[in-house]
């Protein structure tokens, strides 16, 4: 069951049981850059990255991105940077692990964000996807599609923020332009 | 459920009345002993044993026999008894093994009232031990516990007792030792059904067929299946010959992690050693100190983060009130800085309680863990060295000592490096730069500094296998006379102590001379053409009092050795203070760079690889008055001879 999330909508990361979210993933995948005459390395390579982004109160804390892919607390994992893309077929490229019971008290947003870091604008690129994932039973809580998303360079996706005493996601879905996730912090400063 | 316990782990007793029941390949002596509340046995009435078999709440079996059953009533036990030990040794002068090696590995089996099995215990990896704590019933906060303890003794009983702490051990020991032997005599005929039912079969020439049997140490409990068979040293003399070879590990399949006991819903599993992905135990266990190291570094970085930003806040909200006139006295400001003030509490003390939870977890499994660690691993008080025998495997790993964040200064994580060293370590003699050391003496300073190298080095000489680590000293002006004893007295130095600057020229011309043909020999692929007089073993060299004794081409063999030396075995440990050394100038810089600095005294400049928090070392040193490091040198010493070293 997949929810493409619109604009701005939100949905509560409580399960119906009545427990809440302890695990979510973000994933993200696209299709790599045809390969171009005789020579492989002359390929136009296409380079996504996920990025997410913790807050507490508005204050910046943490980046979890390919240069620092743990967080200082452990709670977010970025499991690796991928350069290429893949095959295009709806499989995730690169991910973000989030342990929703690890995150420090103070931290209240987590905001997840999409760069385009060699630069192609989303027009340029096919199949591209990000979505957020309930890690433990692997059911699909949000997806965007990203190909088509006009002349932009980055998007920020969703960000997961607590509520009451539980966690709630937020779609976003703003598109900006920028290489990392540093680029990003006037546009995000906008949303939290 | 059977809980299958592993050396350390524990396990809580639910039922007063306990039956444990003990098989062996052998007879063995079954024997129960109470400790106190500070684990000692205060004398021989607190010894159930064959002979006077009973004590209040306990039944030790009467003889000696493979199969025997041990009771206990934990709710008759005297209220003085903390802890019930449960001890087995071999009956000395009998035709049974002198060895616990050369027997199938003892298995311990608590059942409660209903003749279920609540927790087992195979005691594997005994050799030349002859009696051994196998499990440990304890109080804790009220409820008993049981402990797999599996701590053997190459002294036997007398040994044993002994270290529990009895008065005139050794009488005791000869009195259970002669009572089990009668026993023996006559018990020692072959008895089928009681083999049968417990784990021998091997050495009476039956053929039984043992994986089948469910009570068969082997066949319960998979960590001793894959694991070398101590058994099989001493084939049966009937059997069909076996061919595998008695020490080498079998590569496949990796041995199985131990099982994590259930947890029950809303609390944290139990901690349980080895813990970890890995091959070997061995690599568990380091593995799962790295990820212990891993886990504190980042709890406590939450939480220093939490309270960063609580105060920032605070610092904001007081500001705020304070920047508008309007507001800035009155019964309104003055709530509005409660307020604010009951918000930085207020998240302090969850991000605390956070910390508190992670931590308890955290130095649970700590306890745990450090009670299973090999000889390279553990600290010098533990029990292992008491029974160290010299190794036939390098380990991947070595313990420098400990590592602690103020949060929690208790809580202390193993600091392992990997083995082969990487790079050379350096014993700081010099004033400490970080916080909380003031010694002031320079000379108590350097006196230290020469006792942790010896500890260390006697560590890495004791860990290796016999003849594969060389230690080199040192020592121009001889002030490390009195540190090194230990070294010298036992035969384990390579050589004595070089003297005077001429001995420093003689051991690092040699040195060199040998980094140099290995390195040629390893470039060329031509490892047989060294010369035969060439010593390929790892080396040491402990340099003292640098640079005293050292002229410039000294300096410079010695830079060579730190550079090149670590790629083909040559280890550098310099025992100096950096200040020594300033009238070379910014040369030597990166030698001091490429040396892992360690300090005599605990010392904050360490760094994790996560979040770089300062953690403080804390060297790995003998408990004040303790002889073990002398006693492990001794052995050392007594190995190399054998092999004629």
């Amino acid at each position: 069951m997949t929810v493409n999330l619109s604009k701005g909508q939100g949905i509560s990361l409580q399960k119906a049981g009545g427990g809440s979210l302890t695990a979510v993933r973000m994933g993200l995948g696209w299709k790599s850059a045809p390969r171009r005459g005789l020579f492989r390395s002359r390929t136009k390579e296409i380079d996504l990255d996920a990025s997410a982004s913790m807050f507490a109160d508005g204050q910046h804390i943490d980046d979890v991105w390919f240069n620092h892919l743990v967080s200082h607390d452990g709670s977010v994992r970025h499991t690796g940077d991928n350069l290429v893309g893949g095959a295009g077929t709806g499989g995730d490229d690169e991910t973000i692990l989030v342990d929703l019971d690890r995150v420090p008290v103070h931290v209240d947003q987590i905001v997840f964000a999409v760069n385009s870091f060699s630069g192609q604008t989303f027009s340029e690129i096919a199949s591209a996807h990000c979505r957020l994932v309930d890690d433990n039973t692997g059911e699909e809580l949000a997806r965007y599609t990203l190909d088509g998303g006009g002349p932009y360079t980055a998007q920020i996706m969703a960000k997961v923020h607590r509520v009451g005493g539980g966690w709630q996601m937020t779609a976003i879905g703003t598109p900006s332009n920028g290489r990392t996730i540093h680029d990003l912090y006037p546009v995000i400063a906008t949303i939290l | 459920m059977t809980a299958e316990l592993v050396r350390g782990q524990n396990h809580p007793l639910t039922e007063s009345r306990v039956e444990i029941r003990v098989s062996a390949g052998d007879p063995v002596v079954v024997a129960a002993a109470f400790g106190g509340a500070d684990g000692r046995v205060a004398d021989a009435g607190q010894v159930a044993r064959p002979g006077s078999p009973r004590l209040p709440g306990v039944e030790a079996p009467a003889g000696v026999a493979p199969v025997q059953r041990l009771s206990v009533d934990l709710d008759a036990l005297p209220d003085a008894v903390h802890r019930v030990h449960v001890l087995l040794a071999l009956p000395p002068g009998g035709r049974g093994p002198a060895r616990f090696g050369a027997t199938a590995a003892p298995f311990l089996a608590l059942s409660g009232a209903g003749g279920a099995d609540v927790a087992s215990f195979t005691v594997t990896e005994l050799d030349s031990e002859t009696a051994l704590v196998a499990l440990e019933l304890y109080r804790r906060q009220g409820a008993w516990r049981v402990r797999a303890v599996g701590q053997g003794y190459a002294g036997g009983l007398a040994e044993l007792f002994r270290d529990l702490g009895v008065d005139r051990a050794a009488e005791l020991a000869a009195g259970v030792e002669a009572e089990a032997a009668g026993s023996a005599a006559v018990l020692s005929a072959p008895q089928p059904s009681a083999r049968h039912a417990g784990s021998g079969g091997r050495h009476g020439g039956t053929a039984v067929d043992w994986p089948a049997e469910p009570a068969t140490p082997e066949a319960a409990s998979p960590a001793a299946a894959s694991q070398p068979v101590p058994a099989s040293e001493t084939p049966s003399p009937a059997g069909p010959v076996d061919y595998r070879h008695p020490r080498r590990r079998a590569t496949e399949p990796p041995q199985p992690a131990p099982a994590t006991p259930e947890a029950r819903p809303g609390t944290p599993p139990e901690p349980v050693a080895g813990d970890a992905a890995g091959w070997t135990m061995e690599e568990r266990l380091y593995n799962q100190v790295w990820g212990m190291f891993e886990d504190l570094a980042r709890s406590t970085a939450a939480y220093r983060s939490a309270v960063g930003f609580a105060e920032s806040r605070l610092e904001k909200e007081l500001d705020r009130v304070l920047s508008d006139p309007a507001t800035r006295v009155g019964p309104a400001a003055d709530a509005a800085r409660e307020e604010a003030r009951a918000k930085h509490g207020g998240l302090v003390e969850q991000a605390r309680a956070v910390l508190d939870r992670d931590l308890a977890q955290l130095t649970a499994e700590a306890e745990v863990v450090e009670h299973a660690l090999p000889p390279a691993l553990a600290r010098w008080d533990s029990p292992v060295w008491h029974a160290y025998q010299a190794p036939l495997e390098t380990p991947m790993a070595l313990r420098l000592g400990d590592l602690h964040l103020p949060e929690r200064r208790g809580l202390r994580i193993p600091m392992l490096v990997r083995l082969p060293l990487q790079r050379g370590l350096w014993v700081d003699c010099g004033r400490a730069t970080g916080s909380g050391t003031d010694m002031a003496d320079p000379a108590e300073l350097r006196r230290l500094a020469m006792d942790c190298a010896v500890a260390h080095a006697a560590r890495m000489l004791a860990v290796h296998p016999v003849g594969e680590f060389g230690v080199h000293v040192l020592d121009p002006a001889g002030s490390g006379a009195a540190a090194l004893a230990p070294l010298v007295e036992n035969g384990v130095l390579a050589r004595p102590p070089a003297a005077g600057a001429q001995g420093v020229s003689a051991v690092l011309t040699e040195l060199t001379r040998r980094v140099d043909l290995v390195q040629m020999a390893v470039r060329s692929g031509a490892a047989d053409a060294l010369p035969p007089d060439l010593d390929t073993a790892e080396q040491l060299l402990i340099v003292n009092d640098f640079p005293h004794g050292f002229d410039d081409r000294a300096v410079t063999q010695l830079r060579y050795l730190a550079d090149e030396g670590p790629a083909v075995g040559v280890h550098l440990m310099m025992v100096a203070d950096r200040e020594d050394s300033r009238g070379f100038g910014p040369v030597l810089d990166p030698l001091w760079r490429s040396l892992l600095r360690i300090t005599p005294v605990p010392d904050d400049h360490l760094a994790d690889p996560w979040v770089r928090h300062a953690w403080t070392y804390e060297p790995s040193l003998a408990p004040a008055g303790s002889d073990v490091v002398r006693q492990v040198l001794w052995q050392v010493g007594q190995a190399r001879r054998a092999y004629g070293l």
